[in-house]
């Protein structure tokens, strides 16, 4: 029985994460080239990570799935950075951020972590600045700020409406310096597909070159795993198309523990979807909501008409109307049902129905237009080339889509996952955000575990380990084992598509209609609202669609080439896990907490009803076979400092 | 709408390419052209044949992952975008089609419409970066930056390096591209003491990838997806005369 041990330092709060850095072992500089760190991922944390481990004098292998390390996929955050720097003097700190974040996870989060986060916060701001990232600033010089969704201070740092690729590429020069250094060695367009294990600790992985097909052997002294979430599994998401849960769940099949996998972040003010063949849907920063307004025809009769013949009195403001504090403001889980609550009551707007209104008129009459283009002028520019309507002239149409997941590998404070040497950065960790992220904090996060947590605590691994870490090579039996497995999943896929061939004209899918299938599932039974009938329905309909996918599948060409298709086919495959452990942890799961909307627990107001005496638990699944049942471990959740009250944004 | 396309198919970067027609029929208006390229994908998967090969990732503009050349233009007919974000209602019914990949020496072809640009990588690798440590830094606000400063780096600093420049310059020269970065550092008073050095290492590298000159066409503004303007390049050259003046050409290794 695998025992789940936090390693929260002792001590107040605020002194913690200094207690536990000053017990933090240290490798002496001699020693640092000896030791080689596997970091999977570019995107914030992987970049991040990879560049300070190898600043620090380690040897760092670095992969990438993607052509190049600029591309990861924390490149499209758009809004902002959350820091407690208090520049504004709206009455901001290290506690104002921590309390904000926890309320805002409804009090799923570690305290500790939490804590952590916001004190680092404002490091990350500095660590940016130095690197030459241009943040927006004032006339003045000094750095701009803007307020985001949960909190009711000015602290959230931007770039236009594509911060996330200007800290991104921020952290990827500070790669590219350490591979131009010889300290880190760039592997690009290769997937990682398995995790070896070598005498009970992570010690290597196996990797396809996606270019020509190898498979490829290497190893470490830890690794470092930094691959994001696993929001694609739901097809339409606002993550990019190769976002996916391998890495990770190939983890997890070694033993990683999976924690609270069906807390899902669903975005509220995404681009409604417009054909039935659409790949992805698009974010609209939430940042937009400092001055958009968002509305509903108040008569369903409306719902058709142009949104600027409806007069004001006709319009219903709904969050304004429900949360007079916080209105258009409210936390990013309470926006998206709100939505989903009146497109399901009738009141969707556009040509299918599907959408709220997001209205920049008072703004602009209030601001003047340029002053609304200084801000959005990006994301207004990409509304209209997706949708041909200009966002200046009539309200944006908007919807929820799934965008964050807050579930991933469990880890303990120090970002180590239950097996030993293999760490979890980023959003591919379950961490610090509970059951809702509040906006801008997840590059906050990411770069928060890859700037200051991994360094010093995998030195620590490292250091305090030496004597047990023995030498590996990437010839030994362990990781020929493991990378026979690997060839065999590939092989398994290959057969799949023959055995499609056999089957009648009519009845052949291909991986990506089995797989939008399965996003479909769980948007209905595992999206925004969850019902116990719903959950039941998920299970039993994703062993079924598994069923079908390994009767046979059309998965064309071979796998010693670039082959999308055979790419795909691999991560679908692991989805259609995912997915199902997704359903079994909302299930198992029986009270609301932030994004987890059990329809069956809500307050007379509608907000998630939590249940801290049964679920004040973090759900960390081991894996048992594919279709077997996995086994529920429980990390209880102390609350020593915040006191747990109903969230209410009123 | 139904679309005549011709596609580049190569299977690798040894072999010889063409252009294959393939028919896109039941297209609508609403569908991005990497949507309408994921249907005749599924068609031609169902009919047991090779799908097209192409590489795309965010889908909304930002990554740089999406390289077609579409009838001759790098991005396709519509300007400020990334092929991603081009829709089919910028074509007609009937309209012919020509998918090829972003076609430079320093970008050979890994099949069919996608490329290596790892050559990009390397410019950057070769000083696209303040040389600052992880770790304590003076308070973010200690130095002071003009707005039109930090604006005119930030506006440098949107090249999502996807190689549209490259594509469409005829000399298959990455100067927008590289002088885009030295831009962002040049307007910093962060990036100052590494000013010279960078530019130097930068444009050598550019050099030494294969990428060819800059001859005032123009064609990379023209098609960039971020509107970055050929001004930068004017910078680059101004900043690579005062370093090679100042340093004598020399450069250490940083």
């Amino acid at each position: 029985m695998t025992k789940l041990e936090s390693k929260v330092p002792e001590g107040p709060l605020h002194e913690k994460w200094d207690n536990r850095k000053h017990h933090y072992g240290l490798v002496s500089p001699n020693n640092k080239k000896k030791h080689t760190i596997i970091v999977v991922g570019t995107g914030l944390a992987g970049a991040s990570s990879a560049a300070s481990l190898a600043e620090m004098g380690y040897k760092v292998k670095n992969f990438c799935i993607s052509d190049s390390p600029r591309r990861a996929h924390s490149i499209a955050a758009q809004g902002g950075i959350n820091a407690n720097k208090n520049y504004p003097n709206d009455g901001d700190s290290t506690w104002g951020l921590f309390y904000d974040t926890i309320k805002g996870g409804d009090y799923r989060s570690r305290e500790a972590n939490t804590y952590r986060l916001a004190q680092l916060s404002s490091n990350i701001i500095d660590q940016a600045v130095a690197q030459g990232v241009p943040f927006a600033r004032e006339y003045g010089g000094e750095l701009a700020t803007r307020s985001f969704g949960g909190a009711l201070v000015s602290r959230t740092f931007y770039a236009r409406g594509q911060t996330g690729q200007q800290l991104l590429l921020g952290a990827y020069g500070a790669l590219m310096r350490q591979v131009d250094g010889g300290n880190c060695e760039m592997f690009a367009h290769r997937e990682m597909l398995d995790l070896v294990m070598v005498d009970g600790r992570a010690r290597g992985i196996i990797t396809r070159n996606l270019f020509t097909g190898a498979l490829e052997r290497h190893a470490a002294d830890a690794v470092v795993l930094c691959t994001g979430g696993y929001g694609r599994a739901y097809f339409l998401s606002t993550n990019a198309v190769n976002s996916n849960a391998t890495a990770a769940w190939r983890c997890h099949k070694r033993g990683a523990l999976m924690a609270n996998p069906s807390y899902v972040q669903i975005h509220p003010t995404c681009i409604p979807a417009s054909t039935e063949y659409q790949s992805k849907r698009t974010l609209m920063s939430e940042s937009l909501r400092n001055d958009g307004r968002i509305w509903v025809p108040k008569n369903k009769e409306d719902v058709g008409k142009p949104p600027n013949s409806i007069p004001p009195e006709d319009r219903d403001y709904y969050l304004e109307r429900k949360y007079p504090a916080f209105g258009n403001l409210v936390p990013r889980d309470v926006a998206s049902r709100n939505a989903h609550y009146m497109v399901k009551q009738g009141y969707g707007v556009g040509p299918l129905r599907n959408a709220v209104y997001l209205d920049f008129s008072t703004a602009i009459k209030e601001k003047g237009k340029a002053a609304i283009e200084a801000k959005y002028g990006n994301l207004f520019d990409m509304y209209q080339k997706i949708t041909d309507e200009n966002p200046y002239e009539q309200p944006m149409r908007i919807f929820p889509a799934v965008h964050y997941v807050m579930g991933g590998l469990w880890v303990d404070y120090d970002l180590m996952s239950n097996l030993p040497g293999l760490f979890v950065a980023g959003e591919a960790n379950f961490s610090d955000h509970g059951a809702n992220r509040l906006g801008a904090s997840a590059l906050m996060q990411g770069l928060a575990d890859g700037y200051f947590i991994v360094p010093a605590s995998v030195s620590n691994y490292l250091a305090t380990e030496r004597f047990n870490l023995t030498p590996v090579k990437d010839d030994q039996a362990e990781f020929k084992a493991v990378e026979k497995d690997v060839r065999a999943n590939i092989d398994e896929l290959l057969k799949l598509n023959e055995l499609a061939l056999k089957k009648p004209a009519e009845e052949r899918r291909t991986v990506i209609d089995i797989y939008s299938e399965l996003g479909k599932i769980l948007w209905d039974d595992v999206g925004i609202e969850r019902t116990a009938e719903g959950l039941e329905h998920a299970l039993e309909a994703i062993p079924r669609l598994r069923e079908e996918f390994y009767s046979g599948v059309l998965i064309p060409g071979s796998d010693d080439t670039f082959n999308k298709y055979l790419e795909i086919a691999g991560r679908v495959a692991d989805f259609l896990e995912v997915g199902e452990l997704m359903a079994r942890d909302a299930l198992d799961r029986d009270e609301s907490c932030g994004c987890h909307f059990r329809a069956d627990h809500q307050t007379p107001k509608g907000e998630a009803l939590r249940n801290d005496e049964d679920f004040a638990y973090v759900a960390a699944w081991e894996y048992k076979g594919r279709g077997e049942k996995p086994v529920l471990h429980k990390e209880e959740l102390e609350f020593e400092f915040v006191e747990l009250k109903q969230r209410s944004y009123e | 709408m139904t679309l005549n396309l011709k596609v580049w198919r190569q299977s690798g970067a040894d072999s010889a390419g063409s252009l294959e027609a393939v028919v896109a029929h039941g297209i609508s208006p609403e569908m991005s052209f990497l949507e309408m390229l994921d249907l005749v994908n599924e068609r031609l998967v169902h009919d047991g044949k090779l799908p097209i090969e192409f590489d795309s990732d965010c889908r909304e503009g930002i990554c740089g992952t999406c390289s077609l050349t579409i009838n001759g233009k790098a991005h396709g007919p519509d300007l400020g975008t990334a092929v991603c974000q081009l829709h089919m209602r910028s074509f007609s019914d009937g309209d012919t089609i020509v998918i090829e990949p972003f076609r430079a020496r320093a970008f050979p072809v890994v099949k069919d419409l996608v490329v290596d640009r790892a050559a990009l990588d390397r410019i950057i690798q070769a000083g696209g970066y303040n040389s600052v440590t992880t770790g304590p830094h003076a308070d973010a606000n200690a130095t002071l930056i003009s707005k039109p400063d930090a604006d005119a780096a930030f506006e440098a600093a949107t090249c999502i390096g996807c190689g549209a420049c490259v594509a469409a310059c005829p000399n298959s020269s990455a100067s927008l591209f590289t002088s885009a970065k030295l831009t962002q550092f040049a307007k910093l008073p962060q990036g100052q003491p590494e000013r010279d050095i960078r530019t130097i290492r930068m444009v050598t590298t550019m050099d030494d990838e294969g990428f060819g000159n800059c001859s005032n066409i123009g064609e990379c503004e023209a098609v960039c997806p971020k509107g970055i303007s050929i001004n930068n390049i004017s910078r680059m050259r101004r900043d690579y005369v005062r370093a090679v003046l100042r340093t004598g050409g020399r450069v250490t290794e940083s």
